[in-house]
């Protein structure tokens, strides 16, 4: 393959058509930067996706309860169904396999005062695994602890809003707040990512809040987070068997679609990245659809460049050129022609998209980038066209005899 | 030097066939200027190229240089003619994007030669053509008869057994004409079997021997008196 007289032949060629270089270089090179700018372009809104409904997600599913709608064992329909303590238990006991985090939750609203100021908040009872699938941050103080549990204490751990609202800048730690009726002591002060809504929470120990309705072992819902090994497929079959065993437990015909409510976010995570994949298509296909308009573009110029130089040929084999050495020559020098072009483009288009990366994110693209991987196999694809486009008239000029190629026009 | 027996050859028009060499017989002796001669359509231009292996004859045979010339592909073709053969067209064909001295250092170039000899060698031919100070000049900047040196030069470079002219003068006015076959008879003097296809009797009577084809076959072959082109420039 190195000849480097050919190449030198080949140079002095090029250098001398300039516009074929060109047009030929610049069909490659154009081909091959919006290539790389559209696709990276297409991975940025992919990322802001992403972003936008992927990072937020955990892996927490919330088990609720309602009324039945079909009568079973005996039992009417339209039964409410309640959790309770032992359901606790159970799930810990059979379901330690998925099971990273478990809190029930009691929500009730109750009007609170420090002092003079009062003001109403959701107190939500739950236990020390709470924290972790809430994702609350601690500010000062602690969270809700195991003692507190166990002693069923009047501890409290207010969120930001409300200790901004109630103790204006006094610090909340060992003070005591009313809610309702009975007097807590704050422990701790939480902010939370949720937003204010979530801020406005006061937490108090579960086992507080069934001894202040009388003693009771009433739960509103169980929440609890899944581990994050086990994916979606993991998440899902937990779900399922979870449903199960709390529709046997709770005696709900199998059918009855009501009743026990999982709420599983993976599903949402799943759709996302269903919908995330599809956006990956499309940038692909636009991808393809780029490369597809340069190959159409290059095997043009080729076609054309072949044609306008058969005379030339023509010459060429009366001097003695066999047809392997025309066809050879029109070969290097497309692939020579392409493979620089190629690269210029892919490196300019590197560039853009490196510059421009950063202002887009108003528009919802964020962080664009193409892979070397990609972007390489792009500029190759384009080069075999390139050569297999050049190969096919280069073949049919070869063939043509010389008396033909030199006949005058 | 070219032994020609029984030689036939045919275009196929459609259905019918058109015949326009039907046997020609011609022997051509090392050191020869032959002028092949004839009207528009009697075959001399066909001759010329099945010499030239640019086409193929039907039948008959061909002796170059007591080498068989038959069942030729492509590829031996074209070794063939760089090795035996130089060409020069009316219409110069040179490539118009290299130097005159690019030009004729090519048919070395499919020689295998070296960059440095092609070089050396072509300059010494564009001298003898006496275009030496041209050597750096596009076809573009030359005049016809400079061109037609320039093809001269470069039929000549690869030294060829046979030079083969069609029409070498047929784009070139009178004085230009006469100083191209003062060229071509130097060139003879030396040694060099050439072939002239010309339809123009006073370059023909500059050849040693005339050949006149008419329909397909050969009518008259006659030794002249050369005239000198040189008397002429």
């Amino acid at each position: 393959m190195f000849n480097r007289d050919r190449w030198i032949e080949i140079f002095e060629t090029i250098s001398k058509n300039k516009l074929r270089t060109f047009l030929s270089g610049f069909t490659v090179a154009l081909g091959i930067f919006i290539f790389v700018i559209l696709f990276g372009l297409g991975n940025g809104l992919k990322n802001t996706f992403q972003e936008f409904f992927l990072d937020d997600a955990g892996n927490a599913i919330f088990l609720n309860s309602g009324k039945t709608s079909k009568p079973y064992k005996g039992f009417k329909a339209n039964r409410r169904i309640e959790f309770e303590n032992d359901d606790l238990n159970d799930i810990k006991e059979n379901f330690s396999f998925f099971l990273e985090y478990l809190s029930p939750r009691i929500d009730r609203n109750a009007t609170s005062s420090y002092k003079k100021e009062s003001n109403n908040y959701n107190t939500r009872a739950i236990s020390p695994g709470h924290q972790f699938i809430e994702k609350t941050i601690l500010m000062k103080g602690r969270y809700i602890n195991q003692s507190d549990i166990k002693g069923k204490r009047k501890s409290a751990v207010i969120g930001r809003l409300v200790a901004k609202d109630l103790f204006k800048t006094e610090n909340p730690i060992g003070k005591y707040i009313e809610l309702g009726s009975t007097t807590f002591k704050v422990v701790g002060v939480f902010q939370d990512e949720g937003g204010d809504r979530e801020e406005r929470n006061i937490y108090i120990p579960f086992t507080t809040r069934q001894l202040i309705e009388k003693g009771n072992d009433k739960l509103n819902s169980i929440v609890m987070t899944y581990r994050k090994e086990l994916g979606h497929t993991g998440a899902v079959a937990f779900e399922k068997v979870l449903k199960k065993y709390f529709k046997e437990k709770k005696s709900i015909d199998p059918s009855d679609t009501e009743g026990i409510y999982i709420q599983n976010p993976t599903d949402d995570i799943k759709q996302s990245q269903d919908f995330a994949v599809v956006l990956q298509y499309i940038v692909s296909l636009v991808g393809l659809g780029t490369l597809i308009a340069g190959i159409i573009g290059i095997s043009n110029i080729m076609v054309f460049v072949v044609k306008e130089r058969t005379k030339e040929l023509g010459i060429r084999k009366a001097l003695g050129a066999s047809p392997r050495s025309v066809i050879q020559m029109i070969l290097q020098e497309s692939i020579f022609i392409t493979t620089i072009s190629g690269y210029v483009g892919l490196f300019l288009g590197i560039l853009v998209l490196e510059n421009i990366g950063l202002n887009l994110e108003e528009y919802f693209i964020k962080n664009p980038y193409i892979d070397l991987g990609t972007s390489l196999s792009a500029t190759i694809i384009l080069i075999i066209f390139g050569a297999i486009a050049g190969y096919i008239p280069a073949k049919r000029a070869s063939s043509i005899k010389p008396i033909v190629a030199l006949r005058d026009e | 030097m070219i032994q020609i027996k029984n030689l036939y050859k045919s275009y196929k028009m459609g259905t019918s066939s058109l015949h326009v060499l039907k046997g020609i017989d011609l022997n051509i002796e090392e050191g020869e200027l032959v002028a092949i001669m004839g009207s528009s359509g009697s075959g001399k231009s066909t001759l010329l190229n099945i010499l030239g292996m640019l086409d193929v004859a039907d039948k008959g045979d061909y002796i170059l240089d007591s080498v068989p010339i038959k069942n030729l592909n492509e590829t031996k073709a074209a070794k063939y003619r760089n090795k035996f053969l130089g060409f020069v067209f009316q219409s110069f064909n040179l490539i118009n994007y290299k130097t005159a001295l690019e030009n004729v250092s090519l048919p070395l170039y499919y020689q295998g030669i070296k960059r440095k000899e092609r070089q050396e060698s072509a300059l010494d031919y564009l001298d003898r053509v006496g275009l030496k100070n041209w050597a750096t000049h596009l076809p573009s900047e030359l005049s016809g008869g400079q061109k037609q040196r320039v093809a001269i030069a470069r039929a000549m470079a690869s030294k060829p057994k046979v030079l083969l002219a069609d029409e070498p003068t047929g784009a070139l006015d009178t004085t230009t004409s006469y100083e191209v076959m003062d060229l071509i008879q130097k060139i003879n003097q030396e040694g060099k079997t050439i072939l002239v296809v010309t339809h123009e009797p006073d370059i023909a009577q500059m050849c040693k021997r005339i050949v006149k084809l008419k329909d397909g076959v050969i009518i008259e072959d006659k030794k002249v008196n050369q005239v000198l082109a040189s008397s002429y420039v």
